[in-house]
């Protein structure tokens, strides 16, 4: 796929208009499944295919790395570090004294890193953590405004630990320029954030941009953004670097136009397509938070990701993580691992023994999917159409391992007589505080899972099991350190054998929040 | 003859320092500063200060009104 650069000129080119585009994706996935179904087609919500769906080069990539199989984030972790302060774009979702609000938790200056001090975080994190498998660059600016540090981290990174997976994020402004350097380092995954691909719709997400030597405003701004990121996807295509493109998700501004995105990714090769919710409060000083523009419910997000199935595939699991997390997809470990202690620790790259972890949990992931096949041949019953949600509370692993009062997020499945589906997941506020329940936590929690019929965990206390009922959600601790889809069937088959019994009614619940603002954690 | 960068303002990012034609901007604990006497507000090299159009604080890297304003020779 050739695009021709002029030289001297402004080294943006004009898309050339869909019809027209053939891009060849090795083995791209025809429809994704990121849940089972018994009968015919799959729910196409992500990314979580089997080898089966998809070149054998392609799962190699993607098997083991938790963003970009719903699957593996069950099972492996992932690190950021900071070592790209630099923005070249404002957003109207960022305030840069507190980091992009993008991010899960906004108010919080994250410490940077210099590429030295980054390996060794790296080092000890991969030692500590042996099923992390992925080291990416997302920021606190844009990794490819600070290229120069970027870049540095990656090499000191390919030589000392060389099986930990490369991965960055970035607006996509400078992205052409870079291409070459990024096949260079085998970075093998790229998150490029694409909001709009109008620039009528751009110029009100986007301030300016700064790009050769001169800030661009408004319609302008966008226009040479959305080129620039088109141009820097088809690059990447052509070299066979995946691609997972994050879209934020602003009522009112691009909600309907993110299927356009959607579809103009997937035509230029986009791997996966992450669309997120808006977070926005006026006290992270953003201009969206500051005046007063809302991020979407979660059955509006629900609404937009459904409605671009079909497309390129979503994933639904992302966390917005800060640009230094460390661990499992939902927790996160980064306090204990700041500069000073890791100046503490003995730290020796061992290999070996990464193998052998991560062999011990790729054993517990076919574990979980042999475990979800058999629930899901153990079906009788005909499929009456019932859907329901229910929340799983989970520290990992893919089981129903985390009690009630110390979730501080839960997972939520989509159940249908011969299916689940992976569709989300929501924080919450930690409930336990010190030993004892928070009550007034209580009504966001119930705010936060309002669309689910039942929330499974392994154990619960009294005070919110009455709670939850009264909401109409059932607690469900029956089911404790089973896998979830196992559970979560299971339960499901004995619900509607209550319902056909007349022991229960069946009844739609309403729609639920998604949580913004800082959390209080215990 | 110069332009400032607001201390209190400054976050720290460095998408200033590499952008100055006169490797004016240096970093310390975590903070950035010009030089003024190597700063020629871009004058001869940009169209508009580019410490300026980096920064993504507004207000933060200013004219500096201790200094005359700078010309070229």
């Amino acid at each position: 796929m050739e695009i021709a650069l002029q030289d001297g000129a402004l080294a943006h080119s004009r898309l050339r208009p869909l019809t027209g585009i053939k891009v060849e994706i090795a083995g791209q996935p025809a429809a994704a499944g990121c849940g089972t179904t018994g009968g015919e087609g799959k729910a196409s919500c992500g990314s979580s295919d089997g080898p089966e769906d998809m070149s054998p080069e392609i799962w190699e990539k993607v098997k083991n790395h938790p963003c970009y199989s719903e699957e593996a984030h069950h099972h492996y972790a992932r690190m950021h570090v900071a070592v790209a302060p630099a923005c070249n774009i404002q957003c109207n979702y960022c305030n840069r004294k507190y980091d992009c609000s993008n991010e899960s938790r906004p108010g919080v200056v994250s410490q940077k890193l210099t590429p030295e001090q980054a390996v060794k975080k790296v080092i000890a994190v991969a030692s500590e953590i042996p099923q992390m498998t992925v080291l990416g660059i997302a920021g606190p600016g844009d990794a490819l405004a600070s290229p120069q540090k970027t870049f540095e981290t990656f090499r000191m990174l390919q030589e000392q630990a060389p099986d930990i997976k490369l991965c960055l994020s970035t607006n996509g402004l400078a992205l052409p320029d870079y291409v070459d350097e990024i096949a260079k380092y085998n970075v093998d995954h790229v998150t490029i954030t694409i909001n709009m691909i109008d620039a009528a719709v751009g110029e009100k997400i986007y301030p300016w941009i700064f790009y050769n030597h001169k800030r661009y405003y408004g319609r302008e701004a966008a226009q040479i953004l959305t080129d620039r990121q088109m141009l820097g996807l088809e690059m990447l295509t052509a070299r066979g670097i995946l691609t997972k493109i994050n879209s934020v998700l602003i009522p009112g501004v691009n909600d309907e136009h993110l299927y356009e995105v959607n579809r103009a990714v997937k035509a230029r090769g986009a791997f996966l397509h992450n669309i997120m919710p808006l977070i926005s409060e006026a006290e992270h000083g953003t201009v969206y938070g500051l005046t007063g523009q809302r991020g979407p419910t979660a059955q509006e997000l629900k609404d937009v990701q459904d409605a671009c199935m079909g497309g390129a595939n979503l994933m639904r699991h992302c966390r917005q993580c800060r640009a230094d997390a460390v661990g499992l997809l939902g927790e996160d470990r980064s306090d204990e691992f700041t500069l000073d202690q890791i100046e503490n620790m003995d730290v020796v790259y061992d290999l070996e023994k990464r193998r052998a972890y991560q062999e011990k949990v790729e054993a517990e992931r076919q574990a979980q999917q042999a475990a979800k096949q058999g629930a899901l041949a153990a079906q009788s019953g005909a499929d009456d159409g019932m859907k329901v949600l229910v929340a799983v509370a989970t520290t990992g692993g893919g089981k129903v391992n985390e009690h009630f009062g110390h979730a501080t997020e839960f997972q939520i499945y989509e159940l249908t007589a011969g299916s689940t589906t992976f569709i989300g997941h929501r924080r919450v506020d930690l409930y336990c505080q010190g030993g004892f329940g928070e009550d007034e936590q209580l009504p966001s929690i119930v705010n936060a899972i309002n669309d689910c019929h039942a929330v499974l965990v392994a154990k619960i206390g009294a005070c919110p099991r009455d709670e939850l009922k009264a909401a109409g959600i059932e607690p469900v601790d029956q089911y404790a350190h089973e896998f979830i889809e196992k559970a979560a069937l299971t339960w499901f088959a004995d619900y509607r054998a209550r319902v056909t019994k007349g022991e229960i009614t069946h009844q739609e619940r309403g729609d639920a929040a998604i949580r913004q603002g800082a959390f209080k954690a215990a | 003859m110069a332009y400032k960068i607001v201390g209190s303002q400054c976050t720290g990012c460095s998408a200033c320092e590499p952008e100055c034609p006169n490797e004016a901007i240096y970093e310390k604990n975590g903070v950035f500063y010009i030089k003024p006497e190597k700063c020629t507000e871009c004058i001869g090299h940009f169209d508009e200060a580019q410490c300026v159009a980096a920064c993504p604080v507004d207000k933060t890297c200013i004219i500096d009104t201790a200094y005359p304003r700078y010309q070229a020779a």
